[in-house]
This record gives C-alpha cells, structure tokens and sequence, in this order.
C-alpha cells in the first residue's frame, strides 16, 4: 500500500509529457487540438487523485456516518471539463476557418503560405 | 482503500498510457479522433473508481461525446482524409520539450503526499467544513452539487460567462464572411 505512494502522479507526467509532444511534434492543427486535450485531462486525473480518501466514498451523505471523498477538487474538475470543451469548440472553429482561409490544416503549410504573400 | 480498487485504479491507468501512446504514433485523424473518444471514457471509468461520480458523469457527457462529435465535425468540415505528416526536426525538438517538462514535474511531485491519505493538507483545509455543515446550511445531500451551486456559485457564473464567449467566438467565426482558398 505505502510503496504504491505516488505511481498515480507518476503516470499523470506520463500522459502530460505525451500530451505536450503530440502539441508540439504533430503539423495537422486537429491533432495538436487532441494533443491539448490529453494534457488538460491528466490535470484532471492529478486533481481528483489528490481529492481520493482511503476507504472513502463519493460524497454524497448518507444517514450513518461514512468517510467521504475531498469534494472540492471534483468541483473544481467539474468546471475546468466544461471550460476545457469550450475552448475545444473555439480551436476547432478557428481550424475550420483556417482551412477556408488558406485551403489547408498544416502548420507549416499555412506558414509557407504567409510567407510566399 | 482495498486491493480491488488499487488493481482497478492502476489497470485504468495503463489503459490511459496506452491509448494516448498510440494517438501520438497514429497518423491517421480520424484513428486519432475515436482513440480520443476512447481516452475520454476510460478517463470517466478513472473518475468513477476514485469516487468522483459528478466528475465521471461530466467527462462522460461532454468529454466523451460532445468533443467527439465536434471533432468529427471539424474533420469532415476540413474534408481531412489526408494522413498527418511528420517533420524529423520538429519530432526531436518536441521529445526534448516534454522530457523537460517531466523532470521538472518529478520534482516537483516528490513530497506529494502518498494516494490516498486521509491527512493530506488538501484533505483537512475546506473540505470537512463542506462534509459536515453543507447539509444543515444547504439541504442538499450531494456535498458537490451544494459546493457548485452555493459556495462557489460566483465561480459557476464565470464559467457560464467563459462557455457564453466561446459560444459568440465559435458562431463569429463560422457564420463571418469566409475567403475563398488562394491558389
């Protein structure tokens, strides 16, 4: 139990780390946009681990008394999910408009096109 | 916690690490896209076994299905069907980057306290003034619906506000005047 201590943080680095790569290495704009999302979700995957109580349950109360769960990161989380998609729809209709403006989704594509005009 | 939920918990997890190792490898979209939808569920199951059910239930709502589907509108909005290329140099740089960002996360994770503790500071500071008077204060049971709504019931109204501008930002963007591709 104790030397299991922290492996769940281990592999929200894990999952950040692949995040961050697809964001930086992919050049199609709607593979950055997944890489972004993937890295906003191990945020969330950090912040309920820490909200995790041994033995506890979800927090919603019962009559007898019960260990609960922290509830404030699941709040939090809960906010930051619905933002994360707004701003999901945002990007991908920025990608959409790209596409129309320049008749491409690659980076480095629409980079030469600025670059030629 | 008991071994059922450990065994749970960390087969989630590697699924997690799988599944987004193989959307970075995938250079085909919509691979990527339904990879992602299956991230985002598997992520809802991890909620769901760390006792976040409102979380799970969010994640997967909007997580699962809205951002899956707006995915694939953008994709057969672009008419992407052309495989992701890949440029060496940038691949390099970007392993680089991450490895960065991991070694300064590892430090920065080495005095967490251990998963699961029920004295974490994060456990004793707000939250069990939230468990035991958000009923008689409230009169709600479900302690996360009282904390949203009521306590941080300012911060629901940014989020509301941030979702409107999104919402103005995406229908700005589709509906202005588009330019015809130069060619």
């Amino acid at each position: 139990m104790e030397s299991l201590g922290i492996v769940n943080y281990w592999i929200v680095i894990a999952l950040m780390m692949i995040g961050l790569y697809i964001v930086i290495s992919a050049n199609n704009l709607i593979k950055k946009i997944i890489g972004l999302n993937i890295f906003q979700s191990s945020v969330f995957i950090l912040y309920i681990s820490i909200g995790k109580v041994g033995g506890g349950t979800a927090p919603i109360l019962l009559k007898e008394p019960t260990v609960y769960s922290n509830p404030l990161p699941h709040v939090l989380i809960l906010t930051a999910i619905v933002v994360g998609v707004a701003t999901t729809a945002l990007g991908l209709a920025l990608i959409v408009r790209i596409r129309s403006a320049f008749g491409t989704i690659d980076d480095q594509d629409v980079q030469q096109d600025i670059e030629r005009n | 916690m008991n071994a059922i939920e450990l065994v749970v918990n960390f087969t989630l997890l590697g699924f997690l690490l799988v599944t987004a190792l193989h959307i970075s490898q995938t250079n085909r979209l919509f691979r990527a896209v339904m990879l992602f939808g299956i991230y985002s569920l598997l992520t809802a199951s991890l909620f769901v076994s760390l006792d976040a059910v409102d979380v799970a239930f969010t994640e997967a709502a909007v997580g699962t299905c809205i951002a899956t589907i707006l995915m694939l509108s953008a994709l057969s909005l672009t008419g992407s069907r052309k495989e992701v290329r890949y440029r060496r140099k940038n691949a390099a740089f970007a392993v680089c980057v991450s490895i960065a960002l991991g070694v300064a996360l590892a430090i920065g994770i080495m005095d967490m306290p251990q998963f699961a503790d029920p004295n974490a500071p994060a456990n004793l500071h707000v939250a069990p003034y939230y468990l035991q008077d958000s009923y008689s204060e409230i009169g709600i049971p479900n302690v996360v619906t009282s904390v949203l709504a009521s306590y941080r019931g300012y911060d629901t109204l940014g989020e509301v506000v941030v979702i409107f501008t999104a919402g103005i930002g995406v229908i700005a963007l589709l509906t202005g005047r588009s330019s015809k591709p130069k060619d």
